[in-house]
């Protein structure tokens, strides 16, 4: 189950933390951020509940880039 | 600029005129600054004049800084310009700490700026999405929201505007401006009854369109979807850099602490002056150079402007990924019909005829009036004229063979060889490649009709830009004939040719190819998206063409060419070296500065200003580079030029 977001990162290794960040997140099978479209795509696992993954997702990349933003 | 950046600019422009104002002053009162018998009291006092502009310029940096230390973040690159410049000042070089911090600022503004006019640029390019829609209800137009417009409305497009949602033409007749789709800038016409896509622009006149789907699911929705999310998929380059870039800003760090610590000590240990402080503003030398930025952001946003000048040009590449493989295609096999040829059976000769020509058509055109073959159409379009049916009768259809009826009382006969045979009249056999249509009146033989798919004009050009290009062998895969294959092959020029293959031949020739081509070239397969869906999915790369209001195409494809013209197969592999070119003259670029400045500032030969070239002056080029990858290569621009003065009408 893919789906799209918006986000704002001002930086472009900052969205590649975010990336980082996301991808490890429990719940995320995979994720992209491109940041030239300001999007990100999470791939999310088998059954996870979107709702909260995305919440774990925000709060992980928070910790790497306080300047960043998405929205669910 | 956006308000942030405004705030960003201030800042700037405030540290300047505060950094300049604190050299003259302290040039002009304090002369022997930065002499060794400089007094405390004016040390201090320049110190704290020099954190006026510091903090000026860069209190969010160490906020920020601040905030990573305590979320353990210690090399984001806030922290390391913080440490850099607070190092800086520790060493009394408060000129070069306030200047670090004022160049990073500017490059971070100029970056910033530089990516959001490139995002604008490509929205620009693209500028085809709908701003709103005339929606007609009981009589009266209101203007609407094109995604609140219900499937199966009646919506007006005046000259001038956007068709926003896809649509059949109920009543007008108009030009289209396709240009924005396609690239192409000669008009096309339409009629009531024919179906329009979003996107396109209504030159001419008032169309009353029944809108066939919702705008979401319009043609001009799904291309902005597909150009908006094509960075997703990473090309091996943008994965090297960001894999580079997470090894490099740690290394460079630990480089620069051990340089910082280790020296000194070995001085120390070998009875020589430690010199602490020399070391240690090499160290910071090192973490100014740290910051990965140019790499990482000049190569999304190359790939980026790539895409978004190839759309330009009516190319849709689905990917940075296909980009990169598009610049190495090695092999192009491609589909005959439809690709390289027209797709549609048209008459192009009539031999033999015992009487005029014209007169022999009609007599053809009325036996296949009634039906509905490709190839009985082809003669009924060529004739053109109009038909009194009433003129035929006894119509027998003899399948497999042809069809025989009375025409004012004359027996006519037309079909191919069997039939003739089979009505034992000797015919003349055709020496050209086609379907051949044999007529007989009266039991006597009369001509043969000819009729071929043509090969687009485009074709021929087409096969020699690929070559020209790089390519080393082009490939035609057909399920036609092998004598059609053999004469459009050769006619075309293509290498080699591969005829009466079924859809799943074509998938095991292209496996074939995919064995034999060596690593790191790749394989492109040309095909019209429709019925090519599967081996567009086994090639490296699947081009589909004339894609325009395909969805089956634009789902298949990697790369979708907007039109049917195939010089624009050269075009993306033209567009894609370029964007390729630019990516490693950037990669290549910004690793030798930094590396040499890096050397440089390890001998102690580069300073702090350096550094910050190092860091901002090569992202700020490696960005400017990069935009460039957005203008088509020259050529691809001309032959878009070519029909401007037909948009004028």
């Amino acid at each position: 189950m893919k789906k799209t977001y918006k986000i704002e990162v001002d930086c472009a290794n900052c969205a590649n933390k975010m990336e980082e960040a996301a991808k490890k997140t429990e719940g995320v099978a995979d994720c992209t951020v491109n940041f030239m479209a300001l999007k990100m795509i999470v791939d999310f696992a088998e059954g996870a509940d979107e709702a909260s993954v995305m919440k774990a997702v925000i709060k992980n990349c928070k910790k790497v880039e306080d300047d960043c933003e998405i929205f669910v | 600029m956006t308000k942030k950046q405004k705030k960003v600019l201030i800042r700037i422009i405030l540290t300047i005129i505060l950094t300049i104002g604190l050299e003259v002053v302290s040039r002009v009162f304090f002369p022997g600054e930065g002499d060794a018998q400089t007094s405390t009291f004016t040390r201090w006092l320049m110190l704290g004049l020099y954190l006026i502009p510091y903090l000026v310029i860069g209190y969010d940096i160490l906020k920020k800084a601040g905030k990573g230390i305590l979320r353990r973040q210690i090399l984001d690159e806030n922290f390391l310009m913080a440490v850099a410049t607070i190092g800086a000042f520790a060493l009394g070089e408060y000129r070069e700490g306030v200047a670090v911090m004022l160049f990073y600022q500017i490059g971070e503004l100029f970056q910033s700026y530089a990516v959001g006019r490139s995002r604008r640029n490509i929205s620009d390019l693209m500028d085809i999405r709908p701003d709103y829609a005339n929606l007609v209800q009981d009589g009266e137009v209101t203007r609407v929201d094109p995604d609140e417009v219900p499937v199966g409305s009646l919506i007006t497009v005046y000259p001038g505007e956007k068709i926003p949602i896809d649509g059949v033409i109920e009543e007008g007749t108009t030009m289209l401006n396709t240009a924005a789709l396609t690239g192409e800038s000669v008009p096309r016409e339409a009629a009531a009854g024919d179906e329009v896509i979003s996107g396109c622009i209504n030159l001419t006149g008032i169309l009353q369109i029944r809108t066939s789907r919702a705008f979401g699911e319009s043609t001009v929705a799904k291309i902005l979807d597909l150009v908006e999310n094509a960075g997703s998929k990473k090309s091996r380059s943008e994965q090297f850099i960001t894999k580079f870039a997470r090894i490099y800003t740690p290394a460079v760090c630990i480089s620069a602490l051990a340089l910082a610590i280790l020296p000194p000590l070995f001085l120390l240990a070998t009875g020589r002056a430690p010199a602490f402080g020399d070391w240690i503003y090499r160290g910071l030398t090192f973490l100014v150079i740290s910051c990965p930025c140019a790499l990482v952001i000049s190569i999304p946003l190359t790939f980026f402007a790539g895409i978004g000048g190839a759309s330009k040009a009516g190319i849709l590449v689905k990917g940075s990924n296909y980009l990169e493989a598009l610049s190495r295609v090695k092999y192009v096999l491609f589909d005959k019909t439809g690709t390289v040829t027209k797709g549609v059976f048209e008459v192009i000769g009539i031999h033999h005829n015992e009487m005029e020509e014209r007169k022999l058509l009609e007599y053809a055109a009325l036996l296949e009036s009634r039906s509905t073959h490709p190839i009985a159409r082809s003669i009924v379009n060529a004739y053109e004229g109009k038909q009194d049916l009433s003129r035929v009768s006894d119509l027998a259809e003899i399948s497999g063979h042809g069809i025989r009826a009375k025409v004012d009382g004359r027996e006519v006969a037309i079909g191919n060889a069997k039939l003739m045979d089979s009505l034992d009249i000797s015919y003349i056999p055709c020496h050209h490649t086609g379907t051949v249509v044999h007529i007989a009146i009266d039991g006597s033989y009369a001509g043969h009709i000819l009729i071929a798919d043509i090969v687009k004009p485009e074709a021929e050009t087409a096969l020699k830009m690929l070559k020209s290009a790089g390519v080393s062998k082009t490939v035609m895969l057909t399920g036609d004939a092998k004598a059609v294959a053999e004469s459009v092959a050769k006619d075309l020029g293509a290498d080699d040719f591969y005829s009466d293959l079924l859809p799943a031949d074509k998938v095991s020739k292209v496996e074939d190819f995919l064995i034999r081509k060596a690593k790191g070239e790749t394989l492109a397969f040309v095909g019209d998206g429709i019925n090519d869906a599967p081996v567009l999915a086994r090639a490296d790369i699947g081009i589909a063409m004339g894609a325009l209001g395909s969805d089956a195409a634009i789902e298949a494809a990697d790369v979708v060419l907007m039109d049917d013209d195939p010089v624009k197969i050269a075009g993306a592999i033209a567009i894609a070296r370029k964007c390729m070119r630019i990516v490693y003259e950037n990669i290549a670029f910004a690793l030798l500065v930094k590396a040499a400045c890096l050397i440089l500032g390890a001998l102690g030969i580069a300073n702090m200003w350096l550094a910050i070239f190092a860091d901002v002056g090569v992202m700020v080029i490696a960005v400017l580079n990069a935009i460039r990858a957005l203008r088509a290569p020259g050529w691809m621009r001309q032959a878009q030029n070519r029909g401007v003065s037909a948009e004028n009408v």
